[in-house]
């Protein structure tokens, strides 16, 4: 891995960012919306006296929580399609750039993207809602960690089928993650689902994050067994992904459709 | 002779059914200049995205500073670089950006200095701080030459630089190649479709069609061979079979 390479590739979106209006609201302008709408909705639960224990704790702490995983597949998914877009893929390519060094690229930059996303969301929280994301306390960390990893699991898987499929299957790189949502149990518990999707969800690494989330927001206490159930399930994923990435890469190459991505 | 900077050996490429290019095998020398010539669909831009790494071969070997590309990709693409009118570069970023960008990818020292350099050499100062998407067809060549030539390869592939341009920019970016080329002791392959552009480039010309080179040696040789005026009727003969 050299580093240079992988700064000169986070250089040229972090110039991107500097400039453009349009992406700098896709950090600030939705989240924030997400968050007002969500608010707005929890308060009204609230008020209204529905039976749902800790319902602004948890709406809002699943939400930001989303945000972050889904963030973290935007940041490799949208990296991606802007070298698609600017038919820049060649260049990168064609330099002395590895897949490895382009994946790690792309992983900074979906951390950067997250910390500024998240941070934002929480302040948001708690000046509107009086919520204070920090309550969740130290599992917070591997919560965060385990939901970025996720992303980058399902960015990576986005960007394997884009390049193999081409710019018709660009649109994977906005839906591709709420694929996931269901089964991830966002805003409700495990045991809401039917079984067979409930023995799914215990496949999927979000859904002993957010499971674990609400442990700890009901019960107080640190969900240990779902953070390591998340953890290895986000290292074995991650092995696979990175993998099967390389080999669509190989088979694009093969193909030639690596030339011809975005045409 | 010197040692071949960049041997191919059997080179061939399958889509399929298709074959692109079949069982080709050239050296191009340190200081060459290597013309590929043929119609549309010859194997030609398909030859060069091999050199560059980016199509697997089906079969056949690249071989450059003594060492297979299949091997040793990134030591060799560190002293090798291309420019093509169809390719493109970011357009968001300013011209100046663009450049550093890829100073970064090929690990280059003293960055800043590189890239005011080749803006001096490719007069193209006044446009490096504008924005990538606002340059002119002329100006976008001259980027992705000057992308090119800042990394200082020593072999270099040329897709059709010249396409589309007039013939004021197309004449700079020629005096400019050989200039460069000669100081440099720059290899390169060199594709296009202007017959007399290539007579005047290159030393040494190898013509493919349906991916099989039919012709090689000097556009002299090449036009005696085949008994015609000059290498526009060459090509004429060749492509219409």
């Amino acid at each position: 891995m050299n580093l240079g390479r992988i700064g000169g590739l986070l250089s040229r979106h972090l110039y991107l960012y500097k400039r453009s209006f349009a992406r700098l609201l896709e950090i600030f302008y939705w989240p924030f919306l997400d968050l007002v709408v969500w608010g707005f909705i929890t308060m009204y639960l609230k008020d209204s006296g529905v039976s749902l224990h800790g319902a602004v704790e948890f709406f809002l702490g699943a939400l930001i929580l989303w945000d972050v995983l889904f963030r973290a597949q935007q940041g490799i998914a949208v990296s991606f399609l802007e070298e698609m877009w600017a038919r820049n893929l060649m260049n990168l390519f064609a330099s002395p750039l590895t897949v490895g060094e382009y994946l790690a690229s792309t992983m900074i930059m979906s951390l950067l993207k997250v910390t500024a996303v998240g941070s934002l969301m929480m302040v948001f929280a708690w000046v509107f809602y009086s919520y204070d994301m920090l309550k969740i306390g130290m599992s917070l960390f591997p919560f965060i960690v385990n939901l970025v990893v996720s992303g980058w699991i399902i960015g990576v898987l986005t960007i394997s089928i884009i390049m193999r499929f081409g710019q018709q299957a660009e649109v994977l790189a906005w839906g591709m993650v709420f694929l996931f949502q269901p089964i991830s149990c966002v805003f409700y518990p495990l045991d809401v689902l039917p079984p067979i999707l409930q023995s799914l969800a215990w496949m999927v690494p979000p859904a002993h994050i957010f499971e674990g989330m609400r442990m700890v927001l009901l019960d107080e206490v640190m969900p240990v067994t779902h953070i390591l159930w998340a953890t290895g399930l986000n290292l074995f994923f991650l092995v696979v992904i990175v993998a099967w990435f390389y080999h669509t890469f190989n088979v694009c190459k093969d193909k030639g459709s690596l030339v011809r991505i975005g045409e | 002779m010197s040692t071949p900077i960049l041997e191919v050996r059997n080179l061939t490429k399958r889509f399929d059914n298709f074959t692109a290019v079949d069982n080709i095998s050239f050296d191009i020398h340190e200081g060459e200049i290597l013309g590929l010539l043929g119609p549309n669909g010859a194997g030609k831009t398909t030859t060069i995205h091999m050199l560059l790494g980016l199509i697997t071969p089906t079969s056949g070997t690249i071989h450059m500073f003594g060492l297979d590309l299949a091997k040793h990709r990134e030591t060799i693409l560190q002293q090798v670089n291309f420019s093509s009118t169809y390719i493109s570069m970011p357009f968001s970023l300013t011209v100046e950006e663009n450049l550093k960008v890829i100073a970064r990818l090929y690990s280059l020292k003293n960055i800043q200095r590189r890239v005011d350099a080749i803006l001096e050499k490719m007069e193209m100062k006044e446009i490096q701080k504008k924005l990538t998407r606002k340059l002119s067809s002329g100006q976008m060549s001259r980027l992705t030459l000057a992308k090119a030539l800042m990394t200082e390869p020593k072999v270099l592939f040329l897709d059709e630089p010249t396409a589309s341009l007039d013939p004021d920019i197309v004449e700079k970016i020629k005096s400019f190649l050989k200039e460069y080329q000669r100081n440099a002791g720059l290899s390169i392959l060199y594709t296009s479709h202007n017959m007399r552009e290539m007579e005047e480039m290159s030393n040494r010309i190898i013509f493919l069609q349906h991916g099989h080179i039919v012709a090689e040696g000097t556009a002299e040789q090449i036009v005696q061979r085949y008994g015609q005026r000059d290498l526009e009727e060459v090509f004429l003969k060749l492509a219409r079979g």
